[in-house]
């Protein structure tokens, strides 16, 4: 039966069709392959989240090999949820990519794009699904080079040393997590999570396991950008392709937190997380300082896809501060907030993509007066700022919804951390505001062929539009698959 | 029909016609008609409404359930039908005066910025429907507010307000009003981000639900200090309510064409303001809790020191609309005293005057947009003599300043008494005193206009055989006021006199409301 191969199938379509990409050389081919494979990989992720949902954890070993001397691939509802969130923004971009890619990639190098695309999306479904810390490491190889590659594509010779800096700080970040993984192998013989979350409580005491720990948490929040470990992602984000900018602000960072969280939570345990190694209190302060702080130098861009860039480290600061209450409600937040802002970020730089098809660039002097010009455009950009600043009945309300709530279950001086998430929606309100104050409050001066974005653009942008405002009015469902996440992720993998 | 359909169709049919004007943005004739059909429609809805709730029925519905356990809902409350009915009737008024004060004159200046773009007639056109859209738009979000069923839904109605209302303050588009959206957005949000959503979350988190029960939700679940901050954080956080120092967005909002002034920033947004506040205090406190814990009486003194603070900027304020936004930050803050008074004479007085005030102020507006149009004059300064041309505006403005100041025989007595009544039943003589003085306050500042009207001395005739010959500043010739736009005016100003006569369906629904 098929159906029992869907966690192998999971990862292994995109990492075949990704080569079958280069051999079609034609770049619509290739981009009618890497559609068809990502909508594939749509529906092999619902089903496994359906399935997880009604029989509970699927466990797949790999070439018959029992876990834990062969590699397993363990699939429950947290990460069920996270393929599912990359899987969608996935379905969504690669049909966005195919016209928005041909403006902006040399043409003989679009099959190659997708190559790298699909490869980007086999690591980063490889990492979700797998349950072995090793085979994390590997994909995340797989996706951080074929990233690398994907953002040197950008038009501007700066993508290059932006893709640069990112190799770098990537790599530095890899480095150490292999290092955290090999430390955890020596002390314990196993690289199976819910066997590594089984052992390590016996020699929890030794100092080895704690820089693990250590180093495992650096790596990781390098990857995920919380502050001051970002600075390689606002130069990415702002020179990459449209598409990839699209892709990898709703998917890749996702799941470095998704990682952070399976590892700390799952195999380490929440006692020795929270109790032991102090985590809250050490993620607590960054989060904050990378909420105020991004936000701020997000009110002062011009470029308004490094504006988004820098919301972004904002946004996951949200997502480690839901962490850091260390509560089933503070983690409901950061899952939830993990979909809602892969559909607001994705649903934004898809529209700057549109943008930039129309007009080549994001510059907010240069998108004076689009309102007139591209209405479904920035309507579309609109609603996503109306829900990264958190309106209700948008996505980004209900997450901060669950972290006030959260804050405000823990009482006392948390008061003033849910203060801090009210304000800095307000400065998020501030940069959205400017780009929607110069294109609708301002006459258009620019060149007057300028049109609204063709339907291949418009479709997938707003496709996550209206996702942005249906899981914003009828949330109840999505809350349930993210609360049950979170109390998974609080109980921890071994019991 | 049943009464819950009813309330799904007072947001549908504002909506609705949004629709159908849209379709009709070529047709000017059509549009109006289409305009005023839809507002004649939604005030029969309310009115069907009102005559079930009047007997004791409360109908509901539930939209949809964006957070478990906390949806979308409406019912339809005493306070919420008396704040539906007048505010979907002033729409039919103010649709009225809108299309002759947005055709009438396009010549003239204020019209001139509000159709920046003059140039091409289609976008004219096109730039006037949107007018008359975002407009039903915010309707729909009033009526959303009025028959909000619980906190969480009244809270997503007031932001959907404030969102398609920005459109409409900035309609010219001209830098000033793109300052002004900013005051008027970035005060709103930010009031209703940074205290009223906490405020709200933290009364979920005390209470577990956010429905508006009657003796409220939080009597028995929260003590101490946490409930005078809570209240605080309330009262300042529903911005719209305009309580000093979160009233600058008012004034700011003065830039847009009269008629937004007039329905929106003398009526629905603010009405919604300080309705939201009378909501929160009987329906989440209970005034019962309040007046026991003692938990409102530093706010009932910050409504005191807006209602003089704001009186005494309007005395220095020359452009007639801004003079008039002062004088109602000032009035709101009585709706907000009646609140904080929490006894039912206070209830009663509060709700009352927010039906009372919005049909005296709304014929102020309608006066001053019609001295505009017809005179281009906006400084109370240049308004010498001009009774004597324009008897019929500057009567209507003696008869709703009468109103506001709380004089016999207009219906703003009513309220007046019962607010002045509660405050000495809550044995705060010092209110009362803050009473007198404040209508003493406005008695002057605004009574100055029309007598200036009738009796003063024009520097020069502005009568039509004079024309032209004006100071420059006081604009060119004299235009007649557009018919639609006076008929507007004579009925505001009759039903303030009506009102003095008939209180009775305002006063039976707020006893319903607050307690025989």
């Amino acid at each position: 039966m098929i159906a029992e191969h869907l966690p192998i199938l999971q990862v292994v379509l995109p990492l075949l069709a990704a080569p079958v990409c280069i051999f079609l050389r034609n770049p619509r081919a290739a981009g009618a392959l890497a559609v068809l494979t990502s909508w594939s990989a749509l529906g092999i992720a619902l089903s496994l989240l359906r399935e997880v949902m009604s029989t509970g954890v699927v466990s797949y070993a790999i070439g018959d090999w029992a876990p834990p001397i062969g590699i397993e691939y363990r699939v429950d509802i947290v990460n069920a949820w996270v393929l599912v969130i990359v899987a969608t923004i996935g379905a969504v971009v690669t049909p966005y990519a195919i016209t928005s890619v041909e403006s902006e990639v040399d043409r003989k190098r679009i099959p190659l794009f997708y190559a790298a695309y699909l490869l980007c999306l086999t690591g980063l479904l490889g990492i979700t699904i797998t349950g072995d810390v090793f085979n994390v490491f590997v994909f995340l190889e797989i996706s951080s080079l074929s990233a690398y590659a994907l953002i040197a594509m950008g038009q501007r010779r700066r993508a290059l040393t932006a893709a640069f800096r990112y190799l770098i700080m990537g790599s530095v970040g890899a480095t150490f997590i292999v290092i955290g993984i090999g430390l955890l192998y020596v002390m314990t013989g196993t690289l199976n999570m819910a066997d590594l979350a089984a052992l390590l409580p016996e020699v929890w005491d030794s100092r080895t396991v704690k820089v693990a720990y250590g180093f495992l948490g650096v790596g990781m929040c390098l990857k995920l950008a919380l502050f001051p470990l970002h600075l390689w992602l606002p130069n990415a984000y702002a020179f990459a392709p449209s598409a990839v900018t699209a892709f990898m602000a709703s998917t890749a960072t996702k799941v470095a937190v998704y990682m952070l969280l399976r590892l700390f939570l799952s195999i380490f345990g929440r006692h020795f997380s929270f109790e032991v190694m102090g985590l809250d209190l050490i993620l607590l302060p960054l989060a904050l300082v990378a909420i105020v702080s991004m936000s701020l130098v997000a009110i002062f861009q011009v470029d308004v896809k490094r504006l988004l860039a820098y919301s972004s480290v904002a946004q996951i600061g949200y997502m480690i501060l839901g962490l850091s209450f260390a509560s089933v409600t503070g983690l409901t937040a950061t899952l939830l907030h993990l979909f809602n802002h892969a559909l607001m970020k994705g649903a934004l730089f898809m529209a700057l993509g549109c943008v930039v098809y129309r007009i080549g660039s994001v510059h907010i002097d240069a998108m004076v007066g689009l309102g007139k010009r591209m209405p479904y455009t920035m309507a579309a950009f609109v609603v996503g700022g109306l829900s990264l600043v958190g309106v209700p009945l948008t996505v980004g309300f209900v997450s901060k919804w669950y972290l006030i709530l959260g804050a405000l279950e823990k009482g006392g001086l948390w008061m003033g951390v849910a203060a801090i998430v009210l304000v800095t929606s307000v400065m998020a309100l501030v940069y959205v505001w400017r780009v929607v104050e110069v294109a609708y409050l301002r006459d258009f001066a620019g060149d007057e062929r300028v049109r609204e974005a063709p339907w291949s653009l418009l479709v997938p942008t707003w496709a996550l539009v209206l996702a942005n405002l249906y899981f914003g009015i009828d949330a109840v469902r999505i809350s349930a698959v993210a609360r049950g996440a979170a109390e998974a992720l609080m109980i921890g993998i071994g019991s | 029909m049943t009464a819950s359909t009813l309330l799904l169709l007072s947001l549908a049919v504002p909506a609705a016609g949004a629709a159908v004007i849209l379709l009709l943005r070529y047709n000017p004739n059509a549009r109006e008609a289409a305009s005023l059909v839809t507002a004649g429609a939604l005030f029969t809805i309310v009115l069907r409404i009102y005559l079930a709730v009047s007997v004791g029925d409360r109908p509901a519905l539930v939209l949809a359930e964006p957070i478990p356990g906390i949806p979308i809902a409406l019912e339809a409350e005493p306070l919420g039908v008396l704040f539906a009915l007048v505010a979907s009737f002033l729409w039919i008024v103010t649709t009225m005066y809108s299309i002759g004060y947005m055709r009438g004159h396009p010549l003239r200046p204020e019209i001139r910025d509000v159709m920046a773009t003059l140039g091409i007639d289609r976008d004219r056109e096109k730039r006037q429907a949107r007018f008359y859209l975002f407009f039903a738009f915010a309707i729909a979000a009033v009526m959303g507010v009025a028959f909000a069923g619980n906190l969480f839904t009244l809270f997503v109605f007031y932001e959907v307000l404030t969102l398609t209302t920005f459109p409409l303050v900035t309609h010219s588009r001209s830098e000033a009003a793109r300052k002004a959206g900013r005051v008027y957005l970035g005060v709103l949000f930010t009031t209703s981000v940074v205290f009223q959503l906490l405020a709200i979350v933290w009364t979920y988190a005390i209470a577990g639900t956010l429905d508006f029960q009657d003796g409220g939700i939080l009597s028995g679940r929260a003590a101490g200090a946490v409930v005078p901050v809570l209240l605080g954080l309330f009262v300042f956080g529903i911005g719209k309510a305009a309580v000093m120092p979160f009233h600058r967005w008012l004034p700011a909002a003065m830039v847009a064409p009269t008629p937004v002034s007039a329905l929106l920033h003398a009526v629905a947004v603010v009405k919604a303001g300080v309705f939201a506040v009378l909501k929160v205090t009987v329906y989440i406190f209970g005034i019962d809790f309040i007046a026991a814990t003692g938990a409102s009486v530093w706010l009932m003194w910050v409504a005191a020191a807006t209602i003089i603070l704001a009186s005494l900027v309007a005395f220095t304020k020359n452009n007639l609309k801004v003079r008039l936004a002062y004088s109602t930050v000032s009035q709101l803050s009585y709706v907000v005293l009646g609140a904080m008074l929490a006894n039912q004479l206070g209830v009663v007085g509060g709700g009352m005057h927010i039906a009372m005030h919005a049909f005296g102020k709304i014929t102020l507006f309608f006066c001053a947009g019609v001295i505009i149009i017809s005179t281009n004059r906006t400084e109370v300064s240049q308004l010498k003599g001009l009774g004597r041309v324009m008897p019929i505006t500057f009567g209507a403005f003696f008869i709703g300043a009468l109103s506001i100041v709380g004089l016999p025989p207009t219906g703003g007595a009513w309220s007046k008494w019962f607010l002045g009544m509660g405050s000495l039943e809550a044995g705060q003589i010092g209110l009362v005193a803050v009473l007198m003085l404040s209508s003493l306050l406005s008695l002057v500042y605004l009574m100055e206009i029309p007598l200036q009207g009738f009796f003063g001395r024009p520097r020069r005739a502005p009568d039509r055989d004079a024309a032209g010959e004006d100071d420059h500043d006081h604009g060119g010739d004299f235009h007649t006021p557009p018919r639609w736009s006076m008929a507007a005016i004579i009925t505001t100003a009759v039903a303030c006199v009506i009102l003095f006569l008939y209180p009775e369906p305002f006063y039976r629904l707020m006893t319903m409301v607050a307690g025989p």
